[in-house]
């Protein structure tokens, strides 16, 4: 009879009285690892790179001189106006196109929202550098509608290189990133506030600047602040289509690679980082007052069919949606052209990649590694520091630290991470206080690792935010219970943490994967001869005059990304399947 | 502190988060297989208390003892506990056996006595065949009995619990309720449970500790609690109680409220008191008498203002004048049936009695 069962079974208890003093050390040893690791990757490079824009060649101080100089010679400042002028360009257009998009899947009843979405995401699995290379295609000196469809049509001249192009370019490279944030932030009102508006006799108008604007004002402002800095850091589409439009970006490269130098190279970084950083700054801040107010609870808004609107909205998405595929399609079909736009037959000249630079098949495997290595390892670290972060009660202010640390890339753009990782790998030694400390990360230079390590640093953040976003929906007292209960934490973590967070962990894989298989700009610094990557391919053919095997590099990535995607989108789903008898759906 | 009797002892403990005093030097002890309530309103301290007495929170002054030894500063691994959170806390991808094994697993027992351990704790439960269901596939009590298992799994000496009923509905609670008493006694496991359920509290507890922004206010058994409660504080939190002010003291055992005079047997340090004092007298409802004996002391002539009807009796306010101008309410239980008999109607007049034994005296103004 279970009346004795507390005497029957002799539980051999108490063996890890000692274990457990050992788990928290380890537990110590581990936050403090992590925000050594962020030290290491994040900001000591970042100090050297401001401390080379503020010393000459042979390393001496030189106080503000470099800036001093930049700012005086009107061809180097003129790209920060002109940065600044297409990046609020872009974001206005961007956000507009895309506020009316993500309208039409949150408040609409039109059919294929799926489908509507998933186009729109389209470019963020290809290379920066293919939207310029479609768009030469299309709107070029020889472009399809430049040339009206080949004679067909009487020809349109936009006068692509330069501002035109760069912000046609970075729109479409911002478009996504607006539809998903407005996607979530029209998603997250309330219905009652609407039925309210409606009981009151507001008009639609009306309800639109009193319930809509309001309630999604966070999430508006939140996606300005992420498109501008995206379209201001951006290097990949304006090195095509910039022409001689200076920006930011392709000054930086200019001077590092064109003219190696350096100190200024360091100069215009620090430039590109202000405005971002800035940006970063007050996103952070309403980001802050938006999740205080999710956490209210609200009622989902269902749409109601409305004819003219609907129709309205479909014929929108479905133009969008158009536009998106032809431009893509456009430059698939670009790279299979024999010789454009005279010998229009179709084939995979291209694609051999014999007699061009770059790097071919090579590059791109090279790539697919890069980019394997990345999912895996900035998967790993991501996620485990996340945790760490996130469910571990010791070390507070160690661990805030953590926390700013590793949402802070967020507002470093990949070419000053390229630009301040080559002072920093590069760097033999420093010399402190008449002492010289040889640094041991310098064997990483031009290798593998280093490529992996910036792009786990270029993207960490994003992935830290969906790490820490699946973490909080654990109860928090799973660690507390294993404590209490002898577990290690490290059990605990492998047992329920990972398999339940399993959803989460694939879609940062994905995203590490099809973001470092696209980057260009922090590895176009980092590169080596012997390791050449598909993407600086497209960009070294691109400056070669390669342009159609460059777009055929291009489609290879595009097509990697989206195989990689809906790969690993059917295997979350049977994944999930598989987890119902769980989740209780 | 060598008592044998005492498993746990709690000296003068405080909790301060930044400057915010959430435990105020606590002091209590737990006999060896004790059932302890922690009752108070929300936000007093209830569950840092549990916390502290765990070893997931580090008290800011004070000392905690197990068993006579100082482990104040052991972590809660340490302290062999067992507990039970609101939220229950189950890991959703491991079923129901997985879930009450999980800690099983982490002690060197063979295979084979982690199956018969855990079977054991399913039927003692009352979930013999439920084993292989997920979390999300069982009813919020059949969770609740999961979570109670897999914390006694690790046979604790004492067992934590934090509100483990209130997001259960009233049925299933009160049914769990008895169900958790009788474990708990079963396997005599010394238990505190955190609840701000006064129900809860008074069927199921040996003791109650009434807990008033972060300090102690009342330590208990159930009758203690509710027949004299400490303070008015502890009064009105549990069960109704009438509070009659500006009474005064004449002398021992004898108060007045204008001309009425009233006595009392059961004061409460207010026996030292001088003469004169003010003080608050109080009464709940149920004891509120009706007699029109006038040989009786503490009777009072009072006129009906309002009755509610609530099935089996009615609760009725009555005012009494004390003299021009001023007049306090009390109010009284009475059952249906004896207010059928007197025929007591609205504006009536009606003569109470305040037994001696059950009024209660609290210095005036003072914690209420
Ligand atoms: N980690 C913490 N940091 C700061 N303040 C805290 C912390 N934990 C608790 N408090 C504060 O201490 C007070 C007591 O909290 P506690 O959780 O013990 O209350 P409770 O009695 O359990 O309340 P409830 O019935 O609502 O659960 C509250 O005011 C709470 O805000
Ligand atoms: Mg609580």
């Amino acid at each position: 009879m279970p009346t004795t069962i507390a005497d029957t079974t002799n539980l051999p208890s108490q063996t890890f009285w000692t274990t457990l003093d050992k788990e928290l050390w380890i537990k110590r040893l581990l936050i403090l690892l992590v925000c050594i690791w962020l030290l290491v990757v994040v900001v000591l490079p970042l100090f050297q790179l401001l401390s080379k824009s503020v010393a000459d060649a042979d390393g001496r101080f030189v106080g503000l001189a470099h800036y001093r100089t930049y700012f005086s010679t009107p061809s180097l400042s003129s790209s920060l106006f002109n940065s600044l002028l297409v990046s609020v360009l872009t974001t206005c257009i961007s956000v507009s196109l895309g506020f009316l998009f993500a309208y039409g899947l949150t408040r609409t009843t039109i059919a294929g929202k799926g489908f509507f979405k998933a186009i729109s995401m389209m470019p963020l699995f290809a290379p920066t550098l293919l939207n310029g290379i479609a768009l030469v295609y299309l709107f070029g000196r020889k472009g399809l509608i430049t040339l009206g469809f080949f004679g067909v049509l009487p020809g349109i001249e936009i006068n692509l290189y330069g501002p035109v192009g760069i912000i046609i370019a970075e729109v479409l490279f911002t478009f996504p990133q607006a539809v998903l944030m407005l996607c979530i932030a029209l998603g997250m009102t309330d219905a009652r506030l609407y039925e309210a508006a409606e009981s009151l006799g507001a008009g639609r108008v009306r309800t639109f600047f009193t319930v809509t604007l309001p309630s999604i004002r966070y999430g508006l402002i939140s996606t300005v602040f992420v498109c501008f800095i995206l379209a201001f850091t951006d290097f990949g589409a304006p090195k095509v289509v910039g022409g001689n439009y200076n920006i930011l970006a392709t000054d930086i490269y200019k001077q590092v690679i064109g003219q190696q130098n350096f100190a200024m190279g360091a100069v215009v970084s620090v430039v590109l980082l202000i405005p971002t950083v800035v940006a970063f700054i007050i996103d952070r801040i309403f980001q802050r007052k938006q999740v205080a107010m999710i956490a209210a609870r609200s009622v989902p808004l269902t749409p109601r069919p409305h004819v003219v609107r609907d129709g309205l909205y479909a014929g929108y998405c479905a133009l969008i949606g158009f536009l998106i595929v032809g431009f893509y399609l456009t430059a698939v079909y670009a790279s299979l052209v024999k010789v454009w736009p005279y010998t229009l037959d179709l084939g995979f000249w291209h694609y051999q990649f014999s007699g061009t630079g770059g790097g071919g098949y090579a590059a791109f495997f090279n790539s697919i590694r890069m980019s394997l290595y990345s999912a895996v390892f900035g998967t790993a670290i991501t996620f485990f520091a996340a945790y760490l972060i996130e469910k571990s009660r010791q070390m507070n202010s160690l661990r805030q630290m953590a926390y700013f640390l590793s949402i802070l890339p967020l507002a470093l753009p990949g070419l000053v991470i390229g630009l301040a990782y080559i002072f920093f790998f590069n760097a033999l030694g420093w010399h402190v206080g008449g002492m010289f400390i040889p640094n041991p990360m310098n064997v990483l230079y031009a290798s593998m690792g280093i490529l992996v390590i910036s792009n786990i640093v270029h993207f960490f953040s994003v992935s830290f935010l969906t790490a820490t976003t699946a973490l909080k929906q654990l109860d928090q007292e799973f660690e507390t219970v294993s404590e209490s209960m002898g577990v290690p934490f490290t059990k605990t973590f492998a047992r329920v943490t990972v398999p339940v967070c399993i959803p989460a962990i694939l879609e940062i894989g994905v995203y590490y994967f099809v973001n470092s298989m696209a980057t260009v700009s922090a590895v176009i610094f980092l590169y080596s001869a012997d390791i050449p990557l598909a993407s600086v391919a497209v960009a070294n053919m691109d400056d070669a005059g390669d342009v159609a095997p460059a777009c055929a590099m291009s489609v290879l990535i595009l097509l990697t990304n989206l195989a990689v995607r809906i790969g690993f989108g059917l295997l979350t789903r049977r994944l999930k399947a598989r987890a119902q008898a769980w989740t209780g759906q | 502190m060598s008592n044998p009797d005492i498993y746990l002892t709690m000296d003068a403990v405080s909790k301060n988060f930044g400057r915010f005093t959430a435990l105020a030097e606590v002091t209590f002890q737990a006999r060896r297989g004790e059932f302890i309530c922690v009752l108070g309103p929300s936000g007093c301290g209830k569950t840092t208390l549990l916390r502290v007495v765990a070893g997931l929170e580090k008290q800011t002054r004070g000392k905690v003892f197990i068993e006579g030894r100082d482990v104040s500063s052991l972590p809660v691994s340490s302290r062999n506990v067992g507990i039970v959170f609101q939220s229950y806390a189950l890991f959703p991808n491991l079923t129901a056996r997985q879930n009450i094994a999980y800690g099983l697993k982490s002690r060197s027992l063979s295979r084979q006595a982690i199956v018969k351990r855990v079977d054991e704790l399913l039927d003692l439960v009352g979930l013999r065949g439920m084993g292989r269901k997920h979390p999300a596939k069982l009813s919020g009590g059949q969770q609740q009995r999961v979570a109670l298992a897999r914390a006694i799994a690790v046979s604790p000496d004492l067992l934590l619990l934090d509100e483990p009923l209130s997001a259960l509905d009233a049925k299933v609670r009160v049914m769990l309720r008895g169900e958790i008493r009788q474990l708990q006694q079963r396997l005599g496991i010394t238990t505190i449970m955190v609840t701000h359920d006064q129900e809860e509290a008074l069927t199921m507890a040996d003791r109650i500790l009434v807990i008033d922004q972060g300090r102690l206010v009342q330590n208990g058994t159930p009758r203690q609690i509710y027949d004299k409660p400490a303070t008015p504080f502890v009064a009105g939190f549990i069960g109704a109680m009438n509070f009659i002010e500006d009474a005064r003291k004449i002398e021992k055992g004898l108060y007045d409220i204008g001309e009425t005079h009233l006595s009392v047997s059961g004061e409460n340090g207010t026996g030292r008191l001088p003469a004169g004092s003010r003080v608050t007298l109080a009464i709940r409802p149920e004891d509120v008498m009706l007699k029109r004996d006038p040989s009786v002391s503490n009777l009072l002539q009072t006129r009906v203002e309002a009755m509610e009807y609530r099935g089996s009796m009615f609760r009725i306010d009555l005012k009494r004048q004390v003299s021009e101008g001023t007049s306090f309410t009390i109010t009284a239980d009475v059952p249906a049936e004896t207010v059928r008999r007197l025929g007591i109607t609205p504006r009536s007049t009606l003569p109470i009695h305040l037994p001696v034994d059950r009024l209660r005296v609290y210095e005036a103004g003072k914690g209420s």
